[in-house]
């Protein structure tokens, strides 16, 4: 009885899914040649459509070379790069909820975060440990290109690209080193922003405009904090998209050697 | 030339053998420069019958007392121009009135040479006589042969082939395997290994060693060797920052084989070693006061780690 139960209501869910599946509204939703769609066949077509009209897809193109696809061959540092970067923006919102960039508060939002909110610890850790596997994994994709040659012509601008990006990484990861207002970020950045003041000629400008001040203030957390949280991010999709599309443009991915 | 895998040139060959009815062993023996160019597939003519001395006819008006020598021999359809068209006096009406059928006789002697076109094969450009068709015996009409404009294909295709796969699945699936296991050792490592948080930043209690980031630790221990103006700014904007952006410039070598390129190999592996190596001095070997320690003897003294290395 009960089981016979269980089934119809099994059934019965099972058709509004399938109908809703048949709805104008889940067929309007989906491109062509979406698996999603019904009667979704692996057709050459179709797996043509999957990358072609999927926003997040089409950086690729519909076919690779097919050593392109070996992992030994890139070890997929890029993409990682990319990936990290992602989840660094998602985990990032998730802190900004909980933070204040002001002296007084900065310090105690992060012990809270750490001890009374869901997840917080967690969420915090990823992004932390994210940020330095992203400066690893930036610094070992280009070691990559190197020594496959990859800079080569018509490959040189997009290896100059490269480079501005291995900078904003190190950058946007030197900024966030001050947010949590902690004796290590405090110190760290005295260290970092001190040999900036090395400059020649107009060291003490560049300090001055790296602190807000001649030391490490609370304008400094507040100017790393809108560096970090919006300026650079910004400038760094600019150039990410640059990356991508000049990636396409120079004939995809080099090699084989 | 790149190297054109086994089965792209086989299924080109089992194009062309069915397109000229030759066994596909033969086509693909031609391609690979195996063995010369067969008999029946002529490279410039392919789709059409061995080049007639004088253009053939076309389809309205077939010659059927045509005199002309039967088709060439093997070696003249091997060679792209085909012979000359005999002499008038000795050629019949024949093939004559084929080309002269071709362009009315009341055309003006101005209008641009008349092009035969004889089915995608060889083409010919005749030069019409200036005089009047009705003055000139049919047989004696002085025709001369211009040029012969081999055929082509439409589009010329310059790209030379490559093998080539789906990115879905082929490039998806791994891609997505990757970033699964990057998620996973993260989510791990977050589990297991709490990020710092030392004590609330002091102004007046400055801890020694003062570290930068890590990243920035090999720097910092240039800084212990060189003047800071050298160390902290010359070396990494100048050598590092422009030097890595001019890279392709340089490096104008352009073989991208290992074996070519030694020298700029060699460069780059000794800044690889050499940055690591001052990281890592910079990270674990350097204590309070930035002297020499040893971390086995010392413990570590990187506080990025000091909540999970416990080092007595």
């Amino acid at each position: 009885m009960a089981s016979g139960n269980g089934m119809r209501v099994r059934e019965r869910v099972g058709e509004a899914a399938d109908a809703f599946r048949a709805s104008p509204f889940w067929e309007s939703m989906f491109r062509p040649g979406s698996p999603f769609k019904r009667g979704y066949s692996d057709s050459p077509r179709n797996r043509s459509y999957v990358i072609m009209n999927n926003v997040l897809y089409h950086l690729h193109p519909v076919k690779v070379k097919r050593h392109a696809v070996r992992l030994s061959y890139t070890l997929c540092l890029g993409g990682l790069s990319f990936f990290l970067f992602i989840l660094l923006t998602i985990t990032g919102i998730f802190l900004m909820f909980y933070y204040r960039p002001t002296a007084p508060a900065a310090y105690i939002d992060v012990e809270a975060l750490s001890t009374s909110v869901a997840f917080g610890s967690l969420v915090r850790n990823l992004h932390r440990w994210g940020a330095h596997l992203m400066v690893l994994t930036v610094f070992l994709h280009m070691s990559r290109v190197f020594y496959h040659g990859a800079y080569k012509p018509p490959r040189e601008f997009n290896w100059v690209v490269g480079v501005v990006l291995l900078l904003l990484t190190l950058l946007l990861s030197f900024t966030g080193y001050l947010l949590p207002w902690d004796q290590l970020a405090l110190w760290a950045v005295t260290v970092g922003t001190n040999m900036a003041g090395f400059t020649p000629m107009f060291g003490n400008q560049v300090k001055f405009a790296l602190l807000g001040g001649i030391e490490v203030t609370g304008n400094t957390l507040l100017r790393f904090y809108v560096l970090h949280v919006l300026f650079l991010p910004f400038v760094i999709v600019i150039f990410m998209a640059v990356h991508f599309w000049r990636v396409r443009k120079d004939g995809g991915i080099s090699g084989p050697l | 030339m790149a190297q054109i895998p086994e089965h792209l040139l086989r299924r080109s060959a089992e194009a062309k053998a069915k397109a000229l009815g030759v066994p596909v062993e033969q086509v693909l023996a031609e391609m690979r420069g195996e063995a010369p160019s067969p008999p029946a597939a002529p490279p410039a003519a392919p789709t059409s019958p061995p080049p007639a001395p004088a253009a053939p006819p076309p389809p309205a008006a077939p010659p059927a007392p045509a005199p002309s020598p039967p088709p060439p021999p093997v070696s003249e359809a091997a060679a792209p121009e085909p012979p000359p068209p005999p002499e008038p006096e000795t050629s019949a009406p024949g093939p004559e009135a084929a080309v002269a059928t071709e362009t009315p006789e009341v055309a003006p002697a101005a209008a641009p040479p008349p092009v035969s076109d004889n089915g995608g094969g060889a083409t010919q450009v005749t030069l019409r006589p200036v005089a009047p068709p009705e003055e000139v015996p049919e047989g004696v009409r002085p025709q001369r042969l211009l040029t012969v404009v081999k055929a082509k294909a439409i589009q010329q295709v310059k790209a030379t082939p490559t093998d080539k796969v789906n990115t879905w699945p082929h490039l998806m699936i791994a891609e997505f395997s990757a970033l699964m296991v990057i998620t996973a050792v993260l989510i791990v490592l977050s589990v297991i290994l709490q990020a710092p948080l030392l004590e609330l930043a002091n102004f007046n209690a400055t801890p020694n060693p003062s570290k930068a980031p890590w990243y920035f630790l090999g720097l910092q221990e240039l800084l212990s060797y060189y003047d800071p103006q050298i160390a902290g700014v010359i070396i990494p904007t100048i050598t590092g920052l422009l030097g890595f952006m001019a890279i392709p410039y340089v490096d104008r070598n352009p073989s991208t084989k290992p074996s070519d390129r030694k020298f700029a190999i060699m460069l780059f592996t000794l800044f690889l070693t050499g940055s690591a190596t001052l990281t890592l001095l910079g990270t674990l070997f350097r204590g309070p006061g930035f002297n020499f320690t040893y971390p086995w003897a010392d413990g570590i003294w990187f506080d990025d780690l000091k909540d999970w290395v416990h080092f007595e």
